[in-house]
């Protein structure tokens, strides 16, 4: 059997503190393929972002982390300083949740988008400009010349996240890991953007490691769907949206608010921490 | 705000403070006691008749006012005055001495930059020991005076090892360089830790953005992450400090240039005022003033390039 592009086994990470650890994630284990989506969702906390920091090897150093996680069958925790940042460049490409946060906003658009270009790939400068240019304009940014020469502040939110985007797409990554890529922007902007960057990965056929709260959108544009709580995954598969089969699953599905029915009040979850630990002893 | 209408705006409060201070200077010297006579005359005074003459050659019987509107008149001639203690025109007599103040000043700024920021840095970035050494160096550094390492300085360097001279600022050039090398050195080690300090702690928080895990992520050579991405993020406080202090350090340098025996403005200030020179403190003073305002003019127009963010003249 070949390997898949990504994956991740058994992966535990602990916050060391004093007087003892906190585990964080508790053993993940997923694959993806090459060109396949998985969508990853779960409540605030249960541990998405803090796997997409594991894949990419960017947890605090105060975190313990164990199990493997295998990109084309490579070690990513083994790996050497030299062969995590080429990993880092050209394998994975990460696109934050607030892009306003995440483009350092005293250099131009231009410099952010054609860094990575310049410095690791030794690409000429107005070279590299022109892919951006021609990108831009793929992610829908209009007149991408000029926006090269403005500052990130200039920008509107959804148009700088189409900017992150295609700084992603520069580089050619074979994964994209998307936390959340559309959370920080107003409505008409999350769906703007969430159809380029679904429509960008299909023509070019990556893989997708999408986090989201939002259910529906994450079994519109995936394959598969992982769902996450306390720092395990409880199910996944191309089945849950459709047809859930773990308690966590159903109930999280249940609670979301239909366009049909009126409701005075959505229902709040019953599923704990000590129902999550008694339906893992009694599968056990 | 355009660069022209902020110069305009600037100059107009330039010219303000500095009537407001020629007149709060020029009050407080008329209200001291004592009076330029003692020098003139000698410390035997001099005959009613010479007291007389002089007094009404400097017009110092004169009502406040028309002292000082006489003296603003002048100014505005572009006449600085004359000095009744060494009996030369103030032009001339700054003139002489500017140009000591300037090199040790700017000498001493290039030490602090240059030691400030990489101190700084290093004690950020590498953390653990080093940021231990740096932050109790600095911390002995800030809690020092300058003229207890300007004698340490000399005792080391000029009389035990013999490398510097012990006094005076030289002949000009490299011997220039060579005679106020200790001078600048004791007057930048206070605002060097001071530097450090701001520059320890500006980089800590930009290392912190979100936006340098985006460059770690994308998998950029760690050091062009500290100098694009930290560093240059960092130099807004950075910039802040170093501009207030080259501005202070003008009139900081009165006491290393007592230490060290250079003819510079300082001395000059210090001389003027115990001997009630009224026209020389007055000049040394408008001096001392628009450098200091210069000089955050200047650290102003900078934040611009430093930060697009930043609209010229705005109060961010």
């Amino acid at each position: 059997m070949t390997d898949p592009l990504l994956r991740l086994d058994n992966v535990r990470a602990a916050l060391r503190l004093r007087g003892g650890e906190q585990e964080l994630l508790r053993g993940v284990s997923f694959t993806i393929g090459a060109g396949e989506a998985l969508g990853l969702v779960g409540e605030s906390g249960s541990g998405k972002s803090l796997t997409t920091r594991a894949i990419t090897r960017m947890l605090d150093p105060a975190f313990r982390v164990t199990g493997d996680i295998a990109f084309e069958g490579a070690s990513v925790p083994r790996m050497n300083a030299q062969a995590l940042r080429r990993y880092r460049q050209r394998d994975v490409g990460m696109i934050f949740q607030d892009p306003r946060a995440h483009v350092n906003p005293v250099h131009r658009v231009g410099d952010f988008l054609t860094e990575a270009l310049v410095r690791d790939r030794g690409v000429d400068r107005r070279d590299a400009e022109r892919r951006a240019v021609e990108l831009l304009d793929e992610v829908g940014v209009r007149t991408p010349e000029q926006r090269l020469r403005q500052y990130p502040h200039e920008l509107s939110g959804g148009l700088l996240q189409r900017v992150m985007i295609a700084s992603v797409l520069l580089a050619e990554p074979k994964l994209i890991l998307a936390d959340e890529p559309t959370t920080a922007l107003d409505v008409t902007a999350q769906s703007d953007v969430m159809a380029i960057l679904d429509e960008q990965r299909r023509a070019r056929g990556l893989s997708l490691l999408f986090i989201t709260h939002d259910l529906e959108l994450a079994a519109a544009c995936c394959d598969r769907l992982a769902v996450m709580y306390a720092g395990e995954i409880v199910e996944q598969g191309a089945h849950v949206y459709e047809a859930p089969r773990h308690p966590y699953t159903i109930e999280l599905l249940g609670a979301r608010p239909s366009i049909e029915h009126r409701v005075e009040r959505l229902p709040v979850l019953r599923y704990d921490r000590a129902a999550h630990e008694l339906l893992k002893a009694e599968a056990s | 705000m355009s660069l022209g209408a902020y110069l305009a705006r600037r100059t107009g409060g330039l010219l303000l403070v500095l009537l407001v201070t020629s007149f709060l200077v020029f009050g407080l010297l008329y209200l001291a006691p004592g009076s330029p006579l003692a020098f003139i005359l000698g410390p035997r005074g001099g005959t009613p008749e010479q007291i007389a003459a002089v007094t009404a050659q400097y017009h110092l019987n004169d009502p406040f006012f028309v002292r000082y509107v006489a003296w603003l008149g002048d100014l505005l001639r572009g006449d600085l005055g004359y000095s009744i203690v060494y009996r030369q025109d103030v032009s001339d007599l700054i003139a002489g001495r500017v140009g000591t103040t300037l090199a040790l000043v700017s000498m001493a700024a290039l030490i602090i930059a240059v030691v400030g920021i990489s101190a700084g840095t290093l004690a950020a970035l590498r953390g653990g020991w080093t940021d231990q050494l740096t932050s109790s160096i600095a911390a002995i550094g800030l809690s020092t005076p300058s003229f207890v390492i300007g004698v340490a300085l000399i005792s080391v360097f000029a009389v035990g090892l013999g490398w510097f001279p012990t006094f005076g600022s030289g002949s000009g050039g490299l011997d220039t360089l060579v005679h106020l090398a200790l001078p600048a050195l004791a007057l930048s080690v206070a605002s060097a830790a001071y530097l450090a300090r701001i520059t320890r702690a500006s980089v800590l928080e930009e290392r912190g953005r979100e936006h340098v895990q985006t460059a770690t992520v994308r998998g950029l050579a760690p050091g062009y992450i500290v100098r694009h991405h930290v560093l240059r993020n960092s130099l807004v406080p950075i910039v802040t400090v170093l501009g207030l202090t080259i501005a202070t350090l003008i009139a900081g340098a009165v006491v290393v240039e007592n230490v060290f025996a250079l003819d510079g403005l300082g001395s000059l200030l210090v001389r003027a005022i115990l001997q009630r020179d009224f026209a020389v403190v007055q000049a040394v003073i408008l001096v001392l003033v628009v450098a200091f305002v210069l000089v955050n003019a200047v650290v102003d127009v900078l934040y611009t390039f430093i930060d697009p963010r930043i609209a010229l003249g705005s109060r961010k």
